[in-house]
C-alpha cells in the first residue's frame, strides 16, 4: 500500500493572467497531522478544493489513493469525497437542520442505516466532540467555536480516512481554540485518518502537527518538522514564525515610488 | 473639443449596451443551463418527495394567507369597478362573467405569480445565497452529495407544484369576494350571478389554460429564484442585489410569457 | 418543525388547490352542463355565419343542447361548414331547422335550434338540411337604406325596370326576409 495518501505532483493552478500555484510538491502520509501554512491569499484553501476535485488543475495533478482527481468522472469524484471529510472555516452548519441532523445528513445521503442506528451513532460523533448534549439546538444557537465542534463531528460522520480542516482557528478565543486543537489530534489518532490542516497560526499548528509546509509566492517555500522549521534560518520562515513586520514578505505592497505618487507626477 | 466629448460620449454608451447585453445572453443562458442540470438531477426529488413536501411547505403553504387575502381584495375590487361599468348597458348580472373570466383567465395566474415572486421568490434566492456565502453549498458538494439535486431541484418541483394551486386558490377566493360585493352589497341575483357564470366560462379554455398558465409562471418564477440564489455573489451585498434582481425578473418574465401565452391560447 | 406537521399543512394545501379546482370547475365553469354527457355531432352548412365562433351555444328553446366545435369553409359550395355536438339526452327530427341567432342587438351569435315533424332523429354525422344565415347588420341597414331609396323613387313615377327587379328579389323590406328560413342545398 502507497504509504500517502495524498500525493500532490508539480501542481500549478490559476485564474487568467495570475498563477497562485506554480509547481507545488507535496505528500500526505497515512496517519499524519500535516499542516500547510502560509500568509492570506496564498493560496492554501485553494489546495484543499484541489484535493477535493472541486476545482481543476491547470497543470500537474492531486492524487488521492493512487487515483487523478481531476481524472475522475463525476461518480468518482463523489467516490473519493466519501474518504474525505472537511471543516470548512466557519463550520458551513446546514442552517436549517439541528444539530443532530447536520451529523445525521452524511449518513442519510450515504447509506440506508436504519433510524436507530443513525441515532447511535450521531450521538457518539457528538460525544467525541463534547456536544452531545446539545443535540437539539440550531446552528444560529451555537458559540463559534461549539459551530466548529459540530462540523467536526459532521465530518467525521462517516469514519474518513482524510480529514481537511480549513483555518480550524480562525476567529476563537483561546479556550476553544485549545479544545479544536487537542480535537483534532485525538480524532486523528482515534480514527486513524490523516489531517490535513490549513492555517496560519503558527503557535498551535506547531504544538501538535506532525510536519509542516510553508507555501509562499506559489510554491512550497519550506517543510519539515515543528522542530526544523523552528531552527531554521531560511528568512522566510523565520519572519513567518516569529511574527515580524517586514522580512522577505515586505509590508508594502508592490507600488511605485511614494514620492512620485503623491506628487502626481506618474502619470 | 465638443465633438470629441459627444463622439466620447456615444461610443460610452454603445459599450454599456453590448456589455449589458452580452451579460443578459449569458446570465440566460447559464440559467438555461441550471435549468436543464435541475431537470436531469430531478430523481431524488421525487424518489425522497419528503424533501419536496418540506419545500412545498415553505413556498405554498406559506404564501397561502398574502394569496388569499390579496386575492380576496382583487376579487371584490374587480365587482366593484364591473359593477359601475357594466349597470350602465344594464347588463349588472354579468358581473360573475366578468370576475370569473379576469381571475380565471388573468388575475389568478398572473397576480398569484408575481406575488409568488415577492414572497416565495425572494425567500428561495436569500436562502440559496445565504448557504452559498456561508459555504453550506460548497460543504455539500464535499460530502459527495450534489447541492443540485439535493437543495436546487426540491424547491424547484415544489415551486412548480405549489403555484398552480396557488393559483387556483386566487381564483377561487377571489371570485367568492366577488360574489360577496355582487349579491349582498350590490343586491345582484344570487342565481343570475352564477349562472350566467356557468354559461360563459369554459372548463377547458378557460380554467385549464389559466391552470397551464401559471405552472409556465410557476417554472419561470421558481427557476428566476433558485438561478439568482445559485449566481450571487456570496457577499451580503451580492445576496440582497440577488434578491432585488429575483423579483424584477420574475415580474417582466411573468408579464411577457403571459402576452405569448394569452395569445396563443386565443388563436386556437 | 417536525415532519408530520409539515406533511398535515401540505397535505391541506394540496386537498384545499383540489377543492377548489373542483368547485371552480363544478360552481365556475361549464364542466357540469357541457362535458359530463355523452354527446353526438350533427353538421349544418350556412352561406353566411356572421360572428359565429367555436364554442358558441346551441340552444332550443332557450336551453342550451350543445355547442359549436368547429367551424370550417367548404371550397366546393363555398358554404361555412359548422359542426355541432350536442347532448345525447335531447335528440331531434331529421327536419329541424338550424338558425343563427345574436343574444340582443349587439351580443354573441349563437345557433337555435328548431324541431321539425320527422319521425326519424338526427344521428351522429348527420347534416342539418333548413339553415338559415346569421343577419349581417352592415346588409341589412343598407338593403333597408336602398329599398327606401327605391320606394321614393317609386313615388317619384320614374322607376327604371332594373330597381323594379331589385325590388321583386329583395321584398319590399329585406327587415321582413329575416323570419323567413332560406333553404340551402
Amino acid at each position: 500500500m502507497n504509504p500517502n495518501i495524498v500525493e500532490i505532483d508539480n501542481l500549478s493552478f490559476g485564474y487568467k493572467g495570475r498563477m497562485l500555484h506554480q509547481g507545488i510538491n507535496m505528500v500526505f502520509p497515512r496517519g499524519k497531522v500535516v499542516a500547510i501554512m502560509g500568509g492570506s491569499g496564498s493560496g492554501k484553501t485553494t489546495l484543499l478544493r484541489l484535493i477535493g476535485g472541486q476545482i481543476k488543475p491547470s497543470k500537474g495533478e492531486v492524487r488521492v489513493d493512487g487515483q487523478v482527481v481531476h481524472k475522475q468522472s463525476r461518480e468518482g469524484v463523489y467516490k473519493l469525497r466519501r474518504k474525505m471529510g472537511m471543516l470548512f472555516q466557519h463550520g458551513a452548519l446546514f442552517t436549517d437542520l439541528s444539530v443532530f441532523e447536520n451529523v445525521a445528513f452524511p449518513m442519510r445521503e450515504h447509506t440506508d442505516l436504519p433510524e436507530s442506528m443513525i441515532r447511535d451513532l450521531v450521538l457518539m460523533k457528538l460525544n467525541a466532540v463534547g456536544l452531545r448534549g446539545a443535540y437539539k439546538m440550531m446552528p444560529t444557537e451555537l458559540s463559534g467555536g461549539m459551530a466548529r465542534r459540530v462540523a467536526v463531528a459532521r465530518a467525521i460522520a462517516l469514519d474518513p480516512s482524510i480529514i481537511m480542516y480549513d483555518e480550524p482557528f480562525a476567529g476563537l478565543d483561546p479556550i476553544s481554540m485549545g479544545v479544536v486543537c487537542d480535537l483534532i489530534r485525538t480524532l486523528n489518532d482515534a480514527l486513524g485518518a490523516t489531517s490535513i490542516i490549513v492555517t496560519h497560526d503558527v503557535e498551535e499548528t506547531f504544538r501538535f502537527a506532525d510536519y509542516i509546509y510553508f507555501v509562499a509566492d506559489g510554491v512550497v517555500a519550506a517543510e519539515g518538522t515543528p522542530e526544523d522549521l523552528r531552527n531554521s534560518d531560511l528568512p522566510f520562515v523565520h519572519q513567518f514564525v516569529f511574527g515580524e513586520k517586514d522580512g522577505p514578505v515586505a509590508f508594502h505592497y508592490a507600488a511605485d515610488d511614494y514620492g512620485r505618487t503623491m506628487l502626481g507626477t506618474d502619470t | 473639443m465638443i465633438k470629441s466629448a459627444i463622439l466620447i460620449a456615444l461610443v460610452r454608451g454603445l459599450r454599456s449596451i453590448g456589455h449589458q447585453s452580452i451579460k443578459g445572453v449569458w446570465r440566460f443562458g447559464a440559467g438555461m443551463r441550471l435549468f436543464w442540470l435541475t431537470l436531469i438531477s430531478s430523481g431524488e426529488s421525487f424518489r425522497r418527495f419528503h424533501l419536496t413536501i418540506r419545500e412545498i411547505y415553505f413556498t405554498g403553504v406559506m404564501s397561502l394567507i398574502i394569496i388569499l387575502v390579496s386575492a380576496f381584495f382583487v376579487g371584490m375590487v374587480l365587482g366593484l369597478q364591473g359593477y359601475h361599468t357594466l349597470q350602465r348597458y344594464g347588463s349588472s348580472e354579468a358581473i360573475g362573467v366578468l370576475v370569473a373570466l379576469a381571475l380565471v383567465r388573468e388575475l389568478g395566474p398572473v397576480v398569484t405569480a408575481l406575488l409568488f415572486a415577492g414572497r416565495a421568490g425572494t425567500a428561495i434566492t436569500a436562502e440559496i445565497g445565504l448557504m452559498k456565502a456561508t459555504e453550506q453549498l460548497s460543504a455539500m458538494e464535499m460530502m459527495a452529495v450534489s447541492p443540485i439535486s439535493r437543495v436546487i431541484a426540491p424547491r424547484f418541483w415544489a415551486g412548480v407544484i405549489a403555484m398552480p394551486i396557488l393559483a387556483i386558490l386566487f381564483s377561487m377566493v377571489g371570485i367568492l369576494g366577488g360574489y360577496l360585493l355582487a349579491v349582498p352589497v350590490i343586491g345582484v341575483d344570487a342565481g343570475a350571478f352564477w349562472s350566467q357564470m356557468q354559461a360563459n366560462v369554459d372548463w377547458r379554455h378557460d380554467i385549464l389554460n389559466g391552470v397551464i398558465k401559471s405552472f409556465v409562471f410557476g417554472v419561470a418564477c421558481t427557476m428566476i429564484a433558485l438561478f439568482e440564489g445559485y449566481d450571487a455573489p456570496p457577499t451580503a451585498e451580492g445576496v440582497s442585489r440577488a434578491t432585488t434582481r429575483t423579483v424584477v425578473t420574475s415580474s417582466l418574465a411573468v408579464l411577457g410569457l403571459d402576452f405569448i401565452l394569452t395569445s396563443f391560447m386565443l388563436n386556437v | 418543525m417536525e415532519r408530520t406537521t409539515i406533511d398535515l399543512w401540505v397535505g391541506i394545501f394540496v386537498a384545499l388547490g383540489v377543492a377548489a379546482l373542483l368547485g371552480l370547475a363544478m360552481k365556475v365553469g361549464n364542466l357540469t352542463t357541457n362535458n359530463i354527457g355523452e354527446t353526438y355531432t350533427v353538421t349544418a352548412n350556412f352561406e353566411n355565419i356572421g360572428g359565429l365562433k367555436p364554442r358558441a351555444p346551441v340552444k332550443s328553446a332557450g336551453v342550451v343542447v350543445g355547442r359549436v366545435a368547429d367551424i370550417t369553409f367548404d371550397s366546393a359550395t363555398y358554404e361555412a361548414v359548422v359542426s355541432l355536438t350536442l347532448d345525447k339526452r335531447y335528440p331531434f327530427p331529421k327536419d329541424t331547422f338550424a338558425n343563427i341567432y345574436t343574444a340582443g342587438l349587439l351580443g354573441e351569435q349563437y345557433i337555435g335550434l328548431e324541431a321539425g315533424g320527422d319521425e326519424v332523429n338526427l344521428a351522429s354525422g348527420d347534416k342539418i338540411l333548413q339553415t338559415q344565415d346569421a343577419v349581417v347588420l352592415e346588409k341589412m341597414i343598407s338593403q333597408f337604406l336602398y329599398s327606401k331609396a327605391s320606394e321614393s323613387s317609386d313615388d317619384k313615377s320614374d322607376a327604371t325596370e332594373s330597381t323594379k327587379s331589385n325590388d321583386d328579389t329583395l321584398g319590399a323590406s329585406p327587415l321582413d326576409n329575416i323570419g323567413k328560413p332560406a333553404t340551402t342545398e
